[in-house]
């Protein structure tokens, strides 16, 4: 308090100075995220509706009712456990996966490591729905080339995408694949930041690749891995595109994510307070997993 | 530098390019959306339209089916709707609803192209919303019987009786001649139609109070509904669902069932995919009813055309609405599509006379009724399918899945039992 009070004329003025070079981005983020996020909550609150659409006077206050209609709904929790399973399963293999090409790509024995970076990164930044499509195509249950490799090792063909037992397996398939070479990227990063000498000190004294890696590789990457997990957790949560494109959040809603039924009541039964009310009880859930994680992570001794 | 030039003459040819254009406003253009293969199909009709009319111009955007919903109602809300379009009929209660589309009475009284009474009835109603038609039918859709008339024959009939109770015989004559393992008719036990359609031909209008509440406990109802049941439980069908049954053709073909309701795409599919050897076998039939055949309707589908409020040019997407709504220009677009026409008159098409099979369709049509005409039409036809579903298969009876049914189909209905008897009393008051 008294710091601020006590900031020099100059300091003051910088303040101003910066106060004005945040204006244009915090004006953005508040027309762009503030005031939608704050109209979302309102809506919540309310039933409007395709009636309220065409004329919003019959749009009525409906105080928590949403919120219960939402926790009392059977699909709800069906689709939260689906988003449970995606984030689970999903979430440590890709960190695993990315870790992995990380670590790979890293290593200085690789050749052409500018090449397989950008391969390993193409996925990220192909669009989603061609992806989609070929997977569709690689998941086949008949052509699939997925099936044929399993049938080399004498494994039946398996209904990917129709068997609801499979669905999501398959889901999670595309969106690893997809995904890894961002947190892959994340994780090279951290690798260059640890300092050679630690290795070097490790080899003389005759550490092996194993205790290199858990002695010096995984602590110094802790912050990486804090920040990897973080942003594929919240990313996971909202998962949306890869079932809506690949099977519409069937066979028998085995694949129907929490995203995916707030697009469902929001725009294809135009029930946009129930919608809404669902994107602030995911909101909650993610923030709750979000302290929890810190928590854990601040617990551990560094 | 010397690239300048160049740059300043393509800017002055664009620039001269938009002025022309706009500068030549004789002509009108117009939007017209299109679903699928029909919008592939409305572009040649549309040059034909432009010939006859040059100071119009038709400019066709095909969507797919798929992504059609979303589109529309986001560009409604986005303001760039398209003048006039295709709509499916299941549809126009909630546009009407959002009033994206506009009524149409007032230019369908002054007279033209478009007859009302040329037109089925049914397939009409399905446009008309609290009194005010909204679309003009393009093209209709219902479900008629699909059987194979080889085993009808073997089991003693040469006709599809026009009764449920001989109906039902003529299923059990199919179960004893049909080898076991097989059905006598093959009813998709995920399909909200069947039971609706069942419960219609019962005198069932599904929804009661100005479609505020569900009608399904009703005796109507329960009555079509436990005959639809007593199928199951009979052995004429299994339950199985669209999902459990891998090749249709295949299984037709293969007399694993005799009979299949369906609509009229699987006259095109039958005649394609059933092998060469059974197409002296296959035939259609208008669905049998509770009291004989006039009592046998069936769900009134198909597409209409419609007008958007938000029209720039309504005179011009009138005209054009018009063409494609006249018999020559229907009779030419089913034999483009396969889509049957929603006029009487352009069923006199030789093509159609000539087919015994499109014939059960053409009877049909004077037999369709339009099911629940509400936005939460969809909604309400899930939740039938769930429970229909569900007593098939015998997790719950059919008394407690149609009551489980008119609870759920309540509370869907909340908000529009809100809006009606809030309209009622307004309107009360004002007498």
């Amino acid at each position: 308090m008294s710091a601020t009070r006590a900031l020099p004329e100059g300091a003051r003025r910088e303040a101003r100075a910066a106060l004005w070079f945040l204006a244009p981005a915090l004006g953005l983020i508040t027309v762009f995220f503030v005031l939608p996020v704050l109209a979302g909550l309102v809506l919540s609150f309310t039933d409007f509706d395709i009636y309220a659409i065409a004329d919003p006077s019959t749009a009525r206050a409906v105080g928590f009712e949403n919120y219960r209609a939402v926790l009392a709904n059977p699909l709800f929790w069906k689709a939260l456990g689906n988003t449970f399973y995606f984030v689970l399963v999903a979430g440590p293999l890709s960190v695993a996966v990315s870790l992995g090409a990380a670590l790979l790509v890293h290593a200085r024995s690789t050749r052409l490591r500018g090449l397989f970076r950008t391969i390993y990164f193409v996925p990220v930044v192909t669009t989603l729905v061609a992806v989609a499509i070929v997977f569709r195509y690689l998941e086949h249950p008949k052509y699939g080339l997925v099936n044929y490799a399993l049938g080399l090792i004498g494994i039946p063909p398996v209904d990917w995408l129709g068997d609801p037992t499979f669905a999501m397996p398959a889901i999670v398939l595309l969106a690893v694949w997809k995904n890894f070479g961002y947190n892959m990227l994340i994780f090279v990063a951290g690798l260059s930041n640890i300092p050679e000498e630690q290795y070097e000190a490790a080899r003389l004294d005759g550490a092996s690749w194993w205790e290199q890696f858990r002695n010096i590789t995984l602590p110094n990457l802790m912050p990486t891995f804090l920040f990897v997990i973080l942003i594929t957790m919240l990313g996971n949560f909202q998962i949306f595109a890869e079932p809506y494109v690949m099977t519409q959040g069937g066979p028998l809603r085995a694949t129907t994510t929490v995203v995916l039924l707030m697009y469902e009541e929001g725009f294809r039964w135009w029930r946009m307070g129930v919608a809404s009310a669902i994107a602030f009880v995911l909101f909650v859930i993610m923030l709750a997993g979000t302290l929890i994680q810190l928590r854990l992570t601040k617990e551990r001794p560094a | 530098m010397s690239a300048k030039p160049v740059w300043v003459a393509l800017l002055a040819l664009l620039l001269a390019g938009c002025a022309s254009g706009s500068r030549d406003s004789n002509v009108t253009t117009i939007r017209f959306w299109g679903m699928g293969r029909e919008g592939e199909v409305v572009e040649e009709l549309a040059r034909d339209f432009e010939r006859d009319n040059p100071d119009v111009k038709v400019l066709v955007q095909q969507i797919p089916w798929s992504a059609a919903h979303e589109k529309f109602l986001t560009a409604h809300v986005g303001g760039s709707s398209p003048d006039v379009s295709q709509l499916g009929n299941t549809w126009i209660a909630e546009f009407a609803a959002l009033r994206a589309i506009a009524p149409l009475d007032e230019r369908v009284a002054a007279g033209g192209d478009v007859e009302r009474d040329d037109y089925f009835d049914g397939i009409w109603d399905t446009n008309v919303v609290d009194g005010i038609t909204y679309g003009v039918p393009w093209y209709v859709d219902t479900r008629v019987l699909f059987y194979r008339s080889d085993l009808l024959a073997a089991a003693g009939y040469d006709s599809v009786p026009g009764t449920w109770e001989g109906f039902r015989a003529a299923l059990a004559a199919l179960k004893r001649t049909m080898p076991a393992g097989s059905d006598a008719i093959f009813l998709p036990a995920n399909e909200w139609t069947q039971p609706a359609i069942f419960g219609a031909q019962a005198g069932s209008a599904l929804l009661a109070d100005h479609d505020t509440k569900g009608a399904f406990s009703a005796p109507e109802f329960r009555k079509g509904f436990d005959f639809y049941l007593s199928l199951f439980k009979d052995g004429y069908a299994s339950p199985m669902g669209n999902q459990e049954m891998s090749n249709l053709y295949q299984e037709f073909a293969r007399g694993s069932f005799a009979m299949y309701i369906t609509g009229p795409w699987n006259l095109g599919e039958f005649r394609n995919r059933l092998p060469d050897s059974l197409q002296n076998s296959w035939a259609t039939a208008p669905l049998p009813g509770p009291d004989g055949p006039e009592s046998g309707v069936s769900t009134a589908g198909g597409s209409s055309l419609v007008m958007f409020r938000a029209a720039k040019h309504p005179e011009a997407a009138w005209r054009f609405l018009s063409y494609l709504s006249r018999p020559d220009v229907q009779a030419r677009f089913f034999h483009l599509t396969g889509s049957l026409p929603a006029r009487r008159s352009a069923w006199g098409d030789s093509a159609l006379v000539a087919d015994p099979r499109a014939h059960a369709f053409r009877v049909q049509l004077e037999r369709v009724r339009p099911l629940a005409k509400i936005p939460e039409a969809e909604q309400i036809s899930i939740r039938l399918q769930e429970r229909a579903e569900a007593a098939i298969r015998g997790a719950q009876t059919s008394e407690q899945a149609l009551a489980q049914l008119d609870r759920e189909v309540d509370q869907i209905l909340e908000k529009r039992r809100w809006l009606v008897s809030r309209a009622l009393a307004t309107t009360g008051s004002g007498k």
